[in-house]
């Protein structure tokens, strides 16, 4: 016990450390950038409304003192983490005056709900079709589920969801494709909402699960396909255990290991796909977001995106790591 | 080697298959080496003509030939690939050899700089990019920057058959013979991982082009260079489907769908072929 306290000790440096050079990397990143957001912020405020300049020159003062452009980079840096861990990543460009980490709570059950259903559903479905197509190597349908695997997954993602766009939306018009709920019905939880949320999910979802399938399924199968030749399961065989027990407890759970840590990566990795998924299908989560940020030259919001993609996988990756030896007994902690 | 892709070409279906697709983009896009049209001009042929014998895969709404942008189209995103796929089995050979060569605080000190590039979410930084570079992002820095965030899976993988190299006996003649640890991981030690490194790549092409695509179709790249990204963007951005000239879009997927077919099936059968025990099964079958 003692020696699993120390490994998640170390495990947790190790997190952090992973944090702190991505997050400070995207805060050197964006202030490469030659955008003056005192200057953006003021063009924006000042088309909208007639303004006296007295009242600019306040407002420019108050600006800088708040995005801090006046200090060297290093002082800049230093604020940057002080509010950072306070939870303030300042206000946002795109929004002024909202805080850009209110517009990411906002955004982030969206992203964080469809992804979570439809990642664990692609994995779970596409692992066991595989592990079965491993073990029953000359099952029709698992062959033809093969086939079909091995021509979509090479598509790209973008590609699938415009055809379910445009099937589903154009040619057969019975799904909702855009938007997270229904213009008419109030958020909150009621059925009403839920069911409108549910029906908006239906498009992205599916086409999360298509591409994600065939990946998950040849993985396994090729995994499966390597363990059934090892001397255990042959021992199995011969001294008559069940088919079914072999397939469950002895081919599928080994194999399931290596697939754990490709889905915990994937869970935290998942922003590329839904840039595409929120941006095809018009969804509010933090993909539509980014794009609107980096459009809107909003760079603080980028990096507050940026920031919570990269604790999401650092932190994804920490949780694998912490139930790796637990499930693997081939991994001793010393 | 040779005899090894004519033996591969004979006997496994799947590599033949990649083989042919991956040939025909291949020689497409090297059609656009004695092509006429300068592919970064707009308006010379009259837009939006379905495909005929005049313009093979018809013109676009901006009034180019798709036949010779596409060729372009496509040099340039498997220049790119390539560029990326260079560059980065250059970082994860080293790092992997080194790494499961020296062992000791290297190897720690190193695998620790794996693990954050490995967790590291590379899409957002991507983007992160495009946002403070803009215009400045060309092909050649883009395939840069993809290459130094594409290397640690890989190099994590050499490193473990290295690690395994590093206790066999011709590892000790070597070094008993006096042999420079440099000369030991790229003489003695490369041909050994160099299988792993011919199917990383086409894992890594397949990678980097999906990913050029995703950022272009988002505009996230510079859009006026005409890669398989940039076309899709621009058809979008005249909405080629709701429009009707479904050529502009159908015709670069169809392509790059080929492509993707072709250099995954040649990953899979370069990984097969690695991998004795698949090879035994594949004799059985036969």
């Amino acid at each position: 016990m003692r020696a699993y306290l120390w490994f998640v000790a170390k495990r947790a440096l190790q997190l952090l450390a992973i944090v702190f050079v991505g997050i400070s990397a995207s805060f050197f990143i964006s202030h490469l950038s030659p955008i003056n957001p005192v200057e953006q912020t003021l063009g924006r405020i000042t088309t909208r409304s007639n303004i006296s300049p007295e009242a600019i020159a306040s407002l420019r003062a108050a600006l800088t003192d708040m995005y801090g452009v006046d200090e060297p980079l290093w002082n800049r840096f230093v604020n940057f983490w002080v509010r950072f861990v306070q939870g303030d990543m300042g206000p946002s460009l795109i929004a002024f005056p909202t805080p850009a980490m209110t517009l990411i709570q906002r955004a982030l059950p969206w992203t964080v709900g469809l992804l979570s259903v439809t990642v664990v559903i692609t994995w779970l479905v596409g692992n066991l079709l595989g592990g079965l197509a491993g073990y029953y190597q000359n099952n029709r349908l698992l062959k033809a589920f093969g086939v079909l695997a091995m021509g979509v997954q090479p598509i790209p993602y973008y590609i699938v969801a415009f055809i379910l766009l445009i099937v589903f939306g154009f040619v057969w018009p019975v799904l909702p494709i855009s938007g997270g709920f229904a213009m008419n019905v109030r958020p909150g939880w009621t059925p009403e909402f839920v069911a409108s949320v549910i029906r908006h999910a239906i498009l992205p979802a599916t086409s999360i699960v298509l591409v994600g399938m065939g990946l998950w399924f040849l993985g396994m199968r090729a995994l499966v396909s390597n363990i059934i030749t090892e001397d255990y399961v042959t021992y199995a065989e011969l001294a008559g255990v069940k088919r079914s027990r072999i397939v469950g407890s002895y081919v599928i759970r080994n194999a399931m290991i290596p697939q754990l840590t490709a889905l915990a990566m994937t869970l935290g990795g998942v922003f590329s796909g839904t840039v595409i998924t929120e941006q095809v299908f018009s969804y509010p989560g933090l993909g539509t977001l980014l794009v609107d940020a980096v459009n809107g030259g909003d760079y603080g919001l980028v990096v507050a995106v940026t920031s919570v993609a990269i604790i999401a996988v650092a932190v994804a990756i920490f949780v694998v790591d912490l139930i790796y030896p637990i499930l693997d007994p081939r991994i001793r902690v010393e | 080697m040779f005899s090894v892709f004519k033996d591969l070409l004979r006997y496994n279906t799947e590599f033949a298959i990649g083989v042919v697709l991956v040939g025909v983009v291949v020689v497409y896009a090297g059609l656009s080496f004695f092509s006429s049209v300068d592919p970064t001009l707009m308006y010379t042929v009259m837009p939006d003509m379905a495909p005929s014998a005049e313009h093979w895969f018809g013109t676009n709404s901006r009034g180019q030939d798709m036949f010779w942008q596409l060729s372009f189209a496509f040099r340039n995103t498997l220049v790119f690939g390539l560029l990326v796929v260079v560059l980065s089995r250059i970082i994860s050979i080293t790092v992997g050899l080194v790494s499961g060569y020296l062992g000791g605080a290297t190897d720690r000190a190193l695998m620790f700089v794996n693990d954050i590039f490995v967790a590291l979410p590379i899409f957002p930084i991507l983007v992160l990019f495009y946002f403070t570079m803009r215009s400045d992002l060309n092909t050649v820095n883009l395939a840069f920057l993809m290459a130094c965030l594409g290397w640690p899976f890989d190099a994590r993988l050499i490193r473990s058959v290295a690690l395994g190299l590093r206790h066999r006996e011709f590892t000790r003649h070597a070094v008993f013979s006096g042999m420079s640890a440099r000369k030991i991981m790229f003489e003695e030690h490369l041909p050994y991982v160099m299988p792993i490194i011919f199917s990383t790549a086409m894992a890594n092409l397949i990678w980097a082009i999906g990913l050029e695509v995703t950022l272009a179709v988002l505009g996230f790249t510079n859009i006026n260079i005409p890669t398989v990204g940039t076309t899709i963007y621009w058809a979008n951005n005249h909405s080629a489907l709701v429009v009707g000239v479904w050529w502009w879009v159908v015709i670069p997927v169809v392509l790059i769908v080929m492509l993707f077919i072709g250099l995954f099936l040649l990953a899979v059968s370069i990984n097969e072929y690695i991998d004795p025990r698949s090879r035994l099964r594949r004799m059985e079958r036969a």
